[in-house]
């Protein structure tokens, strides 16, 4: 069965960017506009792999990121990031969150695929 | 993998300009000195996603744009810096030239670099301003360390790494096999699995990582390549990188750089040296380069309309599909086996299938409407920029911004609800002292309102200024020749002289008001809309601007009427009443065409059948037919048909798109007998009827 990857993002063309990627690769893909959105997906359904951007509305990706590590069954699941340049404190703040790792924006899909390739082989 | 980027280009832009839209309100709403924490966020937010987004999409110049304005809002939105009334201005200013930018990346146009950079200077100088900066201690920028290269001219043959996750790396979602066999993928490596840390089976916890490896690389990669593999999980594991020398290099003869990495020590009785260094960014040259690839591939995209849907609206649309499928397959069962005995059911049925195909055209027809808060939006600004630039003090309120109207008809209304509001605030509202003078508060007020009331939506634009100057306008209407200084006009037909082609009563007209195009313009395009537009004023205290407005451009409420086998529509918002009259309230007056008494006014007839060329008609005696009494454009006039029909909302096709376009006539519909019947365009039809009426008085001039 095709992993499935939750992409959130409040940009709607980020997030059909990232969603037309990866299912062109094969993944079965969820979207989520915010992480309140995305909290409740990832408790209704087991999902292999987030993909979050940080800044969102309602819930932004940190929290997100800090909600599901709480939860038993994503304990080890990779949640990365999506971040800009400009923010290194943003990334540690990510880590102690319990973020696995993160995507740099701006990225092309390319970049995208090979970084979703590594966490879920 | 590579694919067109162009694909999601339109979403982008719609987002983006939504994205403004929200910086822009926001903005408005702020109140320098004590901003909501919140809205900064909010502003951020779109700031942060158009840069995030333009980098992705490869329009870098927005990118670069929109990253000066995030680094001032991200400044304020931590509380380094004050919300000053001088960066609010520069950022609303900053938006407009980044929607400039968007416009001209979407249309594949060329932004106005001047205004560009002028705009970036600006805003860097806000930047700049420490002394609006809250005080806080430089942060010393962190500088990449330089001296993580392996020492010496000589290249290393491979690579010794140890590597030492912390008990509670699996929990992070990273995985040490994922990074060893990363490693192994760089060159051919060979693993050595260090199990002195694993505890006894009982005081184990399986989900904590207790093993540690030495790895080695055989080969001499570019240690870069490595220290992103740890990227990650830099502070979740000890590791080390070591380049392994050929066997003739002495490391005694180069300097070492060394700085033992405390977090590594002891963990192998080789020395550890040198600390990874941060990662430097990424290769960006060649991201560049990927970038004006996109940049080229995505350049054709035109602006093409579309339209966000509520969800709901969506669900609901399907849910009455569903209905009518079970209408339709219920039917069908009927009528495979049908007998007189079930001709009630059959009725039924009909019955029920006519109530889901109105109710799905009904939820088709909301799929077009929009709230008109996509109207309203600008006009904050426009009163925020206007009032500044005309020295007046002016208020926006407005009400029912949630109304919905069809699409067509925002876009279509935009223009002249600007020029209404614009004339409000440059002659309606008073400047502060005129207004204290008078007793009035020195705020003004101007009120947009909108609202659904019956089948249209009906837009107030009311404000508290000194209201419309009557008799300027009846002295300039008597300069201008349109009404003769001694006609006795009511307050209302004054006042509709202003709608009249050239009539313009500001003595000076002001760059605010614009010049050339008036009120007759606005007049004609909410007639075009099929709308009306009516003033009301009170000396001193006000005027308002009522603009009627059909809720929807494709469908209409029609009259249907009969001139002998023809069939016509009437728009049923132009009809006043419909009469039969007799010969008392008949009017002949020689060489002015026919005309009839309705109460006090005395209206023009317009014999249909002689305006449309139907010979065979019923009625030839007036007082044998029916009047109907419309009204376009704000004249009257009564149109004599054979018999009225009755009352049908009827679907406009475009005549224009289909044939071409036809004096007095809107549209076209199909009646339920598939016949066709055209609409009539009241104000058209008025003009036809006059030049007819012309024509054949020239005729029977010629023939006396």
């Amino acid at each position: 069965m095709a992993a499935s990857i939750l992409a959130v993002d409040d940009s709607a063309s980020m997030r059909q960017m990232v969603s037309f990627t990866l299912k062109g690769a094969g993944y079965d893909v969820v979207e989520a506009a915010d992480g309140v959105q995305a909290l409740n997906i990832a408790k209704t359904r087991a999902v292999n792999l987030v993909i979050t951007d940080v800044n969102m509305p309602n819930m932004d990706g940190i929290a997100l990121i800090r909600e599901l590590r709480a939860l038993s069954s994503y304990k080890f699941t990779p949640l990365l990031m999506l971040t800009t340049e400009s923010s290194p404190e943003k990334k540690q703040q990510g880590k102690a969150a319990g973020a696995t790792g993160w995507i740099v924006k701006p990225f092309n899909p390319e970049q995208l695929l090979n970084t979703v390739k590594k966490v879920l082989s | 993998m590579s694919f067109d980027m162009a694909q999601f280009h339109q979403v982008f832009f719609e987002e983006s300009f939504e994205g403004l839209d929200i910086m822009e309100s926001g903005l408005l709403d702020m109140d320098p000195g004590a901003a909501d924490a919140e809205a900064i966020n909010a502003i951020f937010r779109a700031a942060h996603s158009i840069k995030g987004g333009s980098g992705t999409f490869g329009f870098m110049n927005v990118s670069e744009f929109t990253h000066v304005m995030e680094t001032l809002l991200d400044e304020m939105r931590d509380g380094r810096r004050q919300v000053t009334g001088d960066a609010v201005n520069v950022l609303l200013q900053s938006v407009d030239v980044l929607r400039d930018m968007l416009t001209a990346a979407r249309d594949g146009g060329e932004p106005d670099e001047e205004r560009v950079t002028a705009q970036r200077a600006d805003l860097d100088r806000v930047l700049a301003d420490r002394d609006a900066g809250v005080p806080v201690g430089d942060a010393p920028e962190v500088e990449g360390s330089t001296s993580a290269e392996s020492p010496g001219d000589v290249q290393p043959i491979g690579w010794r790494i140890v590597f030492r996750p912390h008990q509670h790396l699996m929990r992070t979602g990273n995985d040490p096999l994922r990074i060893i066999r990363e490693l192994g993928s760089l060159a051919e490596m060979s693993a050595e699995c260090d199990i002195a840390e694993l505890p006894d089976l009982e005081s184990l916890e399986p989900e904590d990582s207790y093993l540690s490896w030495n790895l080695r690389l055989h080969e001499p990669i570019d240690k870069a390549q490595i220290d992103d593999v740890f990227e990650w999980v830099e502070d979740d594991c000890d590791f080390a990188v070591i380049p392994v020398m050929p066997d003739s290099y002495d490391p005694a003869a180069t300097a070492q750089p060394a700085e033992p990495d405390t977090a590594t020590a002891d963990t192998d009785k080789v020395p550890l040296q040198a600390a990874p260094p941060p990662v430097e960014r990424r290769d960006t040259a060649d991201r560049r380069k990927a970038d004006e690839r996109r940049k080229h591939a995505g350049g054709a995209t035109g602006a093409s309309s579309s339209i966000r849907v509520d969800i709901h609206k969506i669900d609901t649309l399907i849910n009455m599909v569903g209905e009518l499928v079970i209408t339709q397959s219920m039917l069908g069962m009927l009528g495979d086996d049908f007998q007189m005995s079930r001709v009630e059911r059959l009725k039924e049925g009909l019955a029920q299938l006519e109530r889901h195909t109105r109710e799905l055209q009904e939820s088709v027809m909301r799929i077009r409407m929009v709230p008109i808060s996509f109207s309203f939006s600008r006009f904050p600004r426009l009163v925020h920029d206007l009032s500044q630039k005309l020295g007046k003090k002016i208020e926006l309120k407005m009400s029912g911004e949630n109304t919905e109207v069809d699409k067509t008809v925002i876009e279509k209304i935009g223009d002249p609800l600007v020029h209404l509001v614009r004339n409000s605030l440059d002659h309606g509202i008073e400047t502060p002292e005129e207004r204290a003078a008078a007793g009035k508060p020195e705020t003004g007020t101007v009120h947009l309102a909108a609202s659904h009331r019956g089948g249209n939506i009906v837009i107030e634009i009311r404000d508290d200024g000194r209201g419309l100057p009557r008799d300027k306008i009846f002295a300039k209407a008597v300069e201008r020749g349109l009404v003769k200084a001694d006609d006795h006009l009511s307050d209302k037909e004054v006042y509709d002289l202003i709608f009249q082609p050239g009539f313009s009563t500001a003595e000076q007209v002001s760059d605010v008001s614009g010049r050339g195009v008036g009120m007759d313009v606005v007049r004609r395009n909410i007639n075009e809309l099929g709308g009306a537009i009516e003033i009301e004023s009170t000396p001193g205290e006000g005027s308002a601007i009522v603009v009627r407005l059909p809720l929807t451009l494709a469908i209409l409420d029609g009259q249907t009427i009969r001139i002998g086998d023809e069939t016509y529509i009437v728009p049923l918002v132009s009809i006043i009443e419909s009469i039969q009259i007799d010969d008392s309230m008949l009017n002949k007056v020689a060489g002015r065409g026919e005309t009839f008494r309705l109460r006090e006014e005395y209206l023009p007839i317009v014999r249909m059948h002689e305006v449309f060329g139907i010979d065979e008609h019923d009625a030839d005696e007036l007082t044998d037919g029916i009047l109907v009494v419309v009204e376009g454009e704000g004249r009257k006039c009564g149109l004599f048909v054979d018999d009225l029909l009755g009352q049908q909302q009827v679907v406009i096709k475009s005549l224009e798109a289909n044939y071409r376009k036809v004096e007095g006539i809107s549209g076209a519909t199909i009646l339920g007998d598939g016949s066709v019947a055209l609409i009539i365009d009241i104000p058209g039809l008025m003009r036809l009827a006059k030049q007819h009426a012309g024509r054949s008085d020239a005729a029977m001039a010629l023939t006396a």
